[in-house]
Formats: structure tokens, C-alpha cells, sequence
């Protein structure tokens, strides 16, 4: 079965929350060195929770689906649940089979954002 | 012409995958029967060491094992056997040269020269050599076609370049460097420089003669010329390997030792420390017997034709769509590294996976190349003597449903 299913080929042609916040209160990028993508997250935050989340950068559909649908999960939640937020979170978000090179790219935003919020 | 459907039947990967395209043989090829045979027959019917047993199966590995380098010794035109090392691949031919002789001879001061268009097995080494000695390291560019400056080797090289390091054949551009006409131009500079070759992706396809090429190493991998995999070649001068220092110390590699000092073989087995890789080496005896068969200059201007009808067949389909980068076929091997839409190549690759097609992407162990060119990572399709119009064809289906899925 091909992973290129209709959610993760909506959240790459039109991805949820894509760009980058002004003055931003937790930021981090993450690097894919296997094909140099980039995926840059910025924040606000409220005393222990995310208000608004941000991403850009260039990535494949898998990496792009896996930002636009983090950054929607992500939205709202205390900033020590996501600090808990997993690999198999991720897959679940998805919703996708994927080898091992391409769970590289969907966890890179996951990487990101645990940098932000560390 | 070659009869490709004849020379598929003698891989055994396309009875247990029959709808495989594979178009990745520049990272490895696949493996005929013949090699597989030979290398598995080494472990079944006579599977003992080499060069000490006493005994009729260690005997005969040791023929099978010093046979191979006679046929590699052949298969380069080396003036002596003795000058041919095995090693695990092209990376450890330039390892053993950094570390045997570039530590040896580099001062502060002195320069390195090697190319933009370097895999990194021929850059890092050089590098790293370059900051810990504090030499310089010099890079001869290409131009935008992906075609080497080497017009004006005096820019790069000076009386004080005591190394070029330099790829016969580019692994992401397929670019085929003149490189007899490099080396007589860099002697003429400087006639004490010391020219080493990659010809990783040039032994799969080009009669390789180093005599002729005059330079001073060269260094392959077996696996990339339809051989075992932890195989490869280092071909130097006799003259230098005699002076330089062994680059393993152990077993196989001596003549006598005592409590303070060793006394060492001469080349090769100076270079050939432990046990080698007995089983690759005498299944790359194979691959080369089973090239020798075919000809190289037949799967030359296989792959010439092959590469010609691709570039062709792919910019008439796609046209502004897809950007092949490197010089027009003429210049170069069956390589077509791509960027095609926005697709990611990530994508691209994983999509023709879907139809069977199997390529490579990334930037190809070519960081330094893909950086030049301003390039983010690329899609790579390469051919080889069992691939055919066909597959070019099929290649154009696969970007299309990458297109569909994508667009
Ligand atoms: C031009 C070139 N040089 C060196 C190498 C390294 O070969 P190996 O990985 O077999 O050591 C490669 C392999 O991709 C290559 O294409």
C-alpha cells in the first residue's frame, strides 16, 4: 500500500500552521542530514502552554504531513505532555507504515520541537 | 550490441524479484551467477587459509586467491602482480595512502590538490590529512555543465603540490575527466607530484590501463564492478609502496619478528595484514573474468547508447521540469542525477519504489559537489549492462505517478 495516503497528501499541499511567529518564546530547527531538510518551529507560550506554534522549511511530504499534523496536536497542550510525546505518537498521527529511512523524516519535526521545548 | 535479456538471465536477483528496475548500479552493482557461484564455492569445497596450510584445499585457495591478482594485475595493465593490494573498497585504498604515505611526506606548507567533484572517500581523508598537518588543501573547480576547470591546472597546482588526488568519473555528474591529459599537464608543472585515481566508478565500465594513464595509484571497489561487496583494489607504484610504511601490523605480514624489531614482507603482503577477505577476492576474480567476457568496450558504448536515449527520452517528456545535471552524454557515463518539480527526492524515490524502480537519493557521498552546484539533495537513476531502453521508459512512467500523486 502506498503511504502516500489523502491525509498525509493534504497536510503536504496545504500544510496547517506553516511560517514562523515574531518574537517567538521557544524556537529550534532540526536537520535531516541524509537530504540536508530543514524544519524550523517557533512557539508562545502561556505559563505552561502552547498558544501558537509555527513551522517552515523544506522537507519531503512525509516530514511536511508530520509537521502540519504536530503543530495541530501540539496547539493547546501543556508543554510537559509534549516533552512525553514519542515515536509511536507520531506513527499514530500518521497513521502510516514507514521504513526506517522515512520514520527519519516524519520524526524530524517531533526532533525539532523537543529542542524548542526542552 | 548486447543481448540484455540474455545477460539478465545471468543475474539470479531477477528470478527472485522479475519486475526489479533497478537503477542504482552506481552505488553497487548486481551480482552474476558466476560470481556467486565462485564465492560460495570458496566457502563450500575448499575453505581454508591461504598461504600457510600445508595441504591440498589451502593450496588451492591460495592459487584461486594469488590467481585473482594476477587477473586484476591484467585487468589494469600493471607492469607486476606484486603491485596490486586488496583491500575492503576504494575508502581503504585512500585510507591506506593518507595514512602509509601522506602522513609520511606532508609537511606545514605543502599543498593537496583534489577536485569539487570528489565522493568523500577522496575528500575527507585529504582534508583531515590537510588540517592535521597544516598543509593546504586545493579544489579545481568545474564549470556550470559539470565539466572540470582542468584548463587551468596551474591555478591548483604548484611546485609545492606534493598530491593530487582526483576521480577518473564523477558518481553524481557521470562526468569523465580527461585525465591521461590532467596527469601530463600536472607532471609538467611538477614533475615530483604524486597522482592518485579513484576510479570507483570508472573500472565498471572503462578499460583502465595505468601504465598509459601514468599515474601513480589507482584504487577500486569490487562490488561496484558486479563483485562481492568488502572488496577492493589499490594499485600503486612499486616503487613508492616499497617506501612506505605497512598500514596494519599483524599476522601474514612479516618475515621475521623479534622481541625489539620485525622485519617485513615486501608489497603486497606488506599491506595485507590478518586474514583478507578470501571469499571476496576470488569471487571479484570472477567478476572480472565475467566482464572480460562481455568486454568493456561492449558495455561501454552500451551505457553510451543507454545514456544518450535516456537524457533524450527525459527531457522530451519533462522539458523544464526536470534539471539533469552534468555534462550531455557524450561526456559522461550512464548516470542521470536529476531534481524533478518540487518533487523531494525523498518522495521521487519512495514513489518509484511503488513501480518497482529502484534509484538513489541524497547528495551521494558528494556533499561538497551538491553545495557547488547550489544543489539540495538530487535524485539519482544510473544504468548499467543489464539495463535497456526499457527501463528508461519505465523510469518516465514512475516520475509521471510521482507527478500524479504529488502535483
Ligand atoms: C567515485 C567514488 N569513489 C569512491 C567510492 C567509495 O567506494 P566504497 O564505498 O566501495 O569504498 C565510491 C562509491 O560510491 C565512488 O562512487
Amino acid at each position: 500500500m502506498s503511504i502516500y495516503s489523502e491525509i498525509i497528501l493534504h497536510h503536504y499541499k496545504h500544510p496547517s500552521n506553516y511560517g514562523s511567529l515574531e518574537h517567538p518564546d521557544l524556537k529550534a530547527t532540526a536537520v535531516n542530514t541524509v537530504c540536508g531538510d530543514k524544519v524550523a518551529i517557533t512557539i508562545k507560550k502561556k505559563h505552561d502552554k502552547i498558544v501558537d506554534i509555527k513551522f517552515e522549511g523544506s522537507g519531503c511530504a512525509i516530514s511536511i504531513a508530520s509537521a502540519s499534523l504536530l503543530s495541530e496536536k501540539a496547539k493547546g497542550m501543556k508543554i510537559v505532555d509534549l516533552q512525553k510525546l514519542d515515536r509511536a505518537d507520531i506513527v499514530k498521527l500518521l497513521g502510516i507504515e514507514l521504513s526506517a529511512s522515512r520514520l527519519k523524516c516524519a520524526l524530524l519535526p517531533l526532533e525539532a520541537l523537543k529542542k524548542a521545548v526542552l | 550490441m548486447l543481448d540484455v535479456k540474455k545477460i539478465k538471465a545471468d543475474f539470479p536477483i531477477f528470478k527472485t524479484h522479475p519486475e526489479l528496475i533497478y537503477l542504482d548500479s552506481t552505488s553497487t552493482s548486481l551480482k552474476p551467477q558466476s560470481v556467486i557461484h565462485k564465492t560460495m564455492s570458496y566457502y563450500r569445497d575448499y575453505s581454508a587459509n591461504i598461504h600457510r596450510g600445508i595441504y591440498k584445499i589451502s593450496d588451492h585457495a591460495t592459487e584461486e586467491f594469488e590467481g585473482t591478482r594476477n587477473l586484476v594485475a591484467e585487468f589494469i595493465n600493471a607492469p607486476s602482480p606484486a603491485e596490486i593490494i586488496f583491500t575492503r573498497g576504494t575508502t581503504e585504498s585512500m585510507n591506506l595512502i593518507v595514512y602509509a604515505l601522506g602522513r609520511q611526506i606532508i609537511e606545514q606548507g605543502d599543498e593537496i590538490v583534489t577536485t569539487i567533484m570528489e565522493h568523500h572517500s577522496n575528500f575527507v581523508p585529504w582534508q583531515q590529512l590537510a588540517i592535521e598537518k597544516k598543509a593546504t588543501l586545493k579544489i579545481i573547480d568545474i564549470d556550470e555543465s559539470g565539466i572540470l576547470d582542468s584548463n587551468n591546472l596551474d591555478k591548483y597546482i604548484s611546485k609545492k603540490t606534493k598530491i593530487l588526488a582526483i576521480t577518473y568519473i564523477s558518481n553524481v555528474l557521470g562526468t569523465i575527466n580527461p585525465i591521461k591529459e590532467i596527469i601530463i599537464n600536472a607532471r609538467k608543472i611538477n614533475p615530483n607530484i604524486i597522482v592518485i585515481v579513484d576510479a570507483a566508478q570508472a573500472s565498471p565500465h572503462h578499460k583502465l590501463d595505468v601504465q598509459d594513464l601514468d599515474c601513480d595509484f589507482l584504487a577500486f571497489s569490487g562490488h561496484k564492478m558486479l563483485g562481492p561487496t568488502g572488496i577492493g583494489i589499490l594499485w600503486g607504484r612499486q616503487k613508492l609502496l616499497d617506501q612506505m610504511k605497512p598500514f596494519n601490523y599483524g599476522g601474514d605480514m612479516v618475515e621475521e619478528v623479534y622481541i625489539d624489531k620485525t622485519i617485513f614482507h615486501p608489497s603486497p603482503s606488506k599491506f595485507e595484514a590478518g586474514t583478507p577477505h578470501i571469499a571476496g577476492v576470488i569471487g571479484m576474480g570472477a567478476a572480472i573474468e565475467y566482464l572480460n567476457r562481455i568486454g568493456l568496450d561492449n558495455i561501454a558504448s552500451h551505457e553510451n547508447r543507454l545514456i544518450k536515449i535516456a537524457l533524450n527520452r527525459l527531457n522530451e517528456e519533462f522539458g523544464e521540469e526536470i534539471n539533469i545535471l552534468g555534462p550531455d552524454f557524450d561526456q559522461k557515463v550512464a548516470i542521470a542525477t536529476f531534481t524533478f518539480n518540487d518533487c523531494h527526492p525523498h518522495d521521487l524515490a519512495q514513489l518509484l519504489d511503488e513501480e518497482g524502480i529502484a534509484v538513489r537519493i541524497g547528495f551521494h557521498c558528494a556533499m561538497p559537489l551538491h553545495t557547488r552546484l547550489k544543489a539540495h539533495a538530487t535524485t539519482r537513476a544510473s544504468f548499467y549492462l543489464y539495463n535497456d531502453e526499457a527501463d528508461v521508459e519505465n523510469l518516465i512512467e514512475g516520475l509521471k505517478h510521482a507527478r500524479r500523486v504529488l502535483a
